[in-house]
């Protein structure tokens, strides 16, 4: 099957394609020199061209995004959509059904989306629902940072053994880097504690957030992986916790960055970075510290971080930081959801109301966008709203037009929401306005490079998969600065997607599922005597603690309908 | 007010979904569109004709509208849907869900009505001359934010968890009332004047019940006040002695006040 996308303006940032009027050429579900004169024509002119969207740190699948659906039936009743041709009914504003959130990904031009956080021991649930999910590529988080066996492993300082458990585990579980979510926290909560900061030891484990990252970064590099350790830094939310943050980037400074695919530079990357900016020691004297933590961004080339923009919304938190969310329970007097998932690591789940006139989410507000504006270079900032806790996805189009419009920004700080955004951070006085180059960036060719896969993803250069958007709007006649709100309708509904080839959206509906998404997993070796004396301990634990039998525990390959292994080091 | 009379044919077994028998969705149709209007059964859709004879006269302007439903319709739900304005009178029994939502306009249920009778009610009066089933003004699942304006009446007996996450608006139930009225109620006014079986105004924050009948068993949560006699509650006297409890103390900051009859509530007093 041929296509060709002929006289679209085209934003292709990995290929430094800047609002270049061009044709693309697509064969076989991949990006080609040229096609034949049988290849069927879309007609993009007057139109942007982007790859399609990569979401590096999303929840859309798996045990507490369920836990998150079934609390919330008053979210799924505020938004439901019926049957409509091929697509199936759905519901939900923050936390959509499966095939929902296949179809609104792909409304706004996304094709990839990455499950952030996914128990080791609910590895299954996760890929079941992705194998429920239409359209979009996608890979699992496995989280670590509060592993009985990491820990223990770290304790005594084997290094090796820690990395043969962590190969062990991606494999086991088909997922794909490390994650870390208040590491040495999540365990102390086990407890009914948490720990403050980087230096504070898991009861009994005795290992600091600070050893636990430094030891998963080394051992991120020792298995070669594709993307660098994914943190969520402890002290999540609390006023004065940027200098944890700084802390925790520091730790992995220095350590040799060493992927077995892709190009990324990056040791660190640290996620919804937003939540984790707050100065002042509570929620009166809390100030945004936002611009300190763009400085040591914009100073350091170890580290890449996505934001986690809050979006002014009624939404569902959800992490595997179980004491933040009881903190937030406590906070909002809402309805809450915990679980302590046995030797791993645990999750909460609470609604939340970001109200644009309360003080704290306008401040939230402002110092997510001063992290977009203060990083001077976006090749080091993913868009990101943590989805959705921060705000759903589907706000994506909407933050993009923030960061476009300094007058959309000026109309919400003086009109719309409270006078905390100007009073605790500095977003009044910034006036930078990105252009649709870099919101390809932060929305693309960033997150598919430091995610390991800007071979095929990210980009519109020969070999690229053909995941490509086509919004309706006209860069050469319409300013996305003056004409805010035509932009961010354009980015929601695009007139076009191709997945692999295939057009799946048309004029913002969704038209064809394509084919099933790609599940993204790492498969590495790293030493194959010691992996096998790893999984005969780890079979033991098994025996004594869990409840579930060893041999239940690895996610078989039938679980993954378009399985793409990515390799790390192969012994 | 133009009259607009639907005869019920035969209630078919799996229940009707009339979200749009409203005076809002009849406005500016002729008869004959109004018998076109399209109905939920199940997952099929039908004409308002399959269902009810129709006859009468429309308006242009809901508020001018009353809608007669001239029999029972037991197994229909969600008559008068987010109405806004104009009548509906039922002559006799209706299912669940009468006045969901609605936000003006008057509802009359001559018979019984099954639960969620004026769930997440807004504004307009509602009124069952019979009984009604559990969660009259009650939230929608899951959510903390229930009735928050309006006035319900039921004339007879209701079940449980009525008037829950209240906001604002005013209930009341001259009959008897089963478990936990009011509860986690936060603003409002609950007037019960027949009996409760227990757990009144379990976690409410704020709001008022006032309780004229027997309360068999009251909760832990209550701080007793003391005896107040012609109360006055969200502008308006009620006659009698009462005692006064503010609650339920195990939420935190809350403010709630129920008012016992002195007349039969001896026992939930500490002695
Ligand atoms: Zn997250």
């Amino acid at each position: 099957m041929e296509h060709i996308i002929k006289n679209g303006i085209v934003y292709d940032p990995l290929n430094e394609v800047n609002g270049e009027q061009m044709d693309i050429c697509i064969k076989d579900g991949k990006i080609v020199d040229s096609v034949s004169e049988d290849a069927n024509v879309t007609d993009a002119s007057g139109q942007i061209i982007m790859p399609g969207g990569v979401d590096p740190h999303t929840h859309i699948a798996g045990a507490k995004v369920n836990v998150g659906r079934m609390i919330r039936p008053e979210d799924s009743k505020k938004d439901a959509e019926s049957l409509a041709g091929i697509k199936r009914a759905g519901s939900g504003f923050s936390v959509p059904s499966t095939f929902m959130t296949g179809y609104r990904y792909a409304k706004m031009g996304y094709t990839t989306a990455m499950e952030a956080a996914m128990p080791p021991l609910l590895a299954r649930h996760t890929h079941e629902e992705f194998v429920d999910t239409p359209i979009i590529d996608h890979a699992a988080y496995p989280l670590f940072g509060n592993n009985w066996f990491v820990m223990d492993y770290l304790k005594e300082g084997d290094l090796d053994k820690c990395a043969a458990y962590v190969s062990w585990l991606l494999k086991s579980t088909k997922g794909y880097t490390i994650k870390i979510v208040n590491p040495a926290g999540t365990e102390a909560w086990a407890w009914g504690g948490n720990v403050h900061g980087i230096n504070d030891p898991a009861p009994y484990f005795d290992v600091t957030g600070a050893d636990i990252i430094k030891g998963l970064a080394e051992v991120n590099e020792m298995l070669g992986l594709p993307h660098p350790i994914h943190l969520h830094c402890n002290d999540l939310g609390h006023p004065g916790n940027y200098e944890t943050t700084l802390a925790s980037f520091d730790i992995p400074k220095g350590i040799k960055v060493n992927p077995k695919h892709g190009s990324r530079e990056a040791v660190l990357y640290a996620t919804h970075v937003q939540f984790h900016s707050y100065g002042g020691t509570n929620w009166r004297d809390f100030v945004s510290e936002a611009p300190k933590i763009a400085d040591y961004v914009n100073k350091n080339d170890h580290i890449v971080i996505d934001v986690g923009q809050v979006t002014l919304d009624e939404t569902t938190t959800m992490t595997a930081d179980g004491p933040m969310e009881y903190d937030l329970h406590t906070l909002n007097g809402l309805k809450w959801a915990n679980c302590d998932v046995e030797l791993e690591t645990g999750s909460g789940v609470v609604p939340f109301l970001y109200s644009p006139r309360a003080p704290v989410p306008s401040a939230q507000w402002g110092v997510g966008l001063e992290l977009f504006l203060l990083v001077n270079d976006p090749g080091k900032i993913c868009l990101t709203t943590d989805s959705p806790n921060a705000g759903p996805f589907t706000r994506y189009p909407r933050v993009m037009a923030w960061l476009m419009s300094n007058r959309y920004r000026t109309d919400m700080i003086e009109n719309k929401i409270h006078k905390w955004a100007q009073r605790k951070t500095s977003i009044a006085t910034l006036d930078r306005e990105y252009s649709l180059y870099e919101i390809a960036q932060i929305s693309r060719s960033t997150p598919a490079k430091v995610l390991g896969l800007s071979d095929t993803k990210g980009h519109l250069g020969v070999g690229a998969d053909a995941d490509i958007s086509i919004f309706n709007f006209n860069p050469e006649t319409q300013d996305p600065s003056a004409d805010y709100m035509a932009v961010e309708e354009a980015l929601s509904n695009a007139s076009y997607v191709f997945k692999d080839g295939e057009i799946v959206v048309k004029d913002g509906a969704v038209v064809n599922i394509g084919i099933h998404g790609r599940t993204y997993w790492v498969n590495s070796l790293y030493d194959a005597e010691l992996e096998k004396q790893v999984e005969a301990e780890v079979e033991k634990v098994f025996k004594q603690y869990y409840s579930v039998n060893f041999a239940n525990y690895p996610v078989q390959d039938e679980y993954l309908p378009r399985s793409n292994p990515v390799n790390g080091v192969m012994e | 007010m133009s009259e607009i009379i639907l005869t019920p044919k035969e209630q078919p077994q799996v229940p009707l979904e009339a979200n749009t028998i409203t005076p809002d969705s009849f406005a500016g149709k002729n008869i004959d569109e109004i018998s076109n209007i399209a109905i939920w059964n199940g997952n099929k859709q039908f004409r308002l004709s399959e269902f009810f004879d129709v006859q009468g006269e429309s308006a242009e302007n809901p508020s001018e509208i009353k809608i007669i439903i001239d029999g029972d319709i037991y197994n229909t739900k969600r008559i008068g849907q987010s109405m806004t304005a104009g009548e509906i009178t039922v002559k006799g029994n209706a299912n669940m869900y009468v006045g969901a939502e609605m936000d003006g306009g008057k509802i009359t249920v001559e018979g019984n009505v099954g639960s969620w009778a004026g769930q997440d009610m807004k504004g307009g009066e509602l009124t069952v001359l019979g009984n009604a089933g559990d969660y009259v003004g009650s939230a929608y699942r899951g959510d903390w934010r229930g009735m928050s304006g309006g006035l319900i009446t039921i004339h007879g007996n209701v079940g449980n968890e009525i008037a829950e996450y209240m906001l604002g608006g005013k209930m009341v139930i001259k009959g008897n009332v089963a478990i936990m009225p009011g509860i986690h109620m936060n603003g409002g006014l609950l007037i019960i004047e027949g009996n409760v079986v227990a757990r009144t105004g379990g976690e409410m924050k704020g709001g008022t019940i006032v309780v004229k009948g027997v309360i068999d068993e009251f909760l832990a949560g209550f701080k007793y006040l003391g005896v107040e006699r012609n109360i006055e509650v969200e502008g308006e006297i009620i006659e009698g002695a009462f005692y006064k409890f503010k609650g339920d103390l195990a939420t935190k900051g809350a403010s709630g006040i129920v008012y016992a009859a002195v007349a039969g509530n001896g026992h939930i007093v500490p002695k």
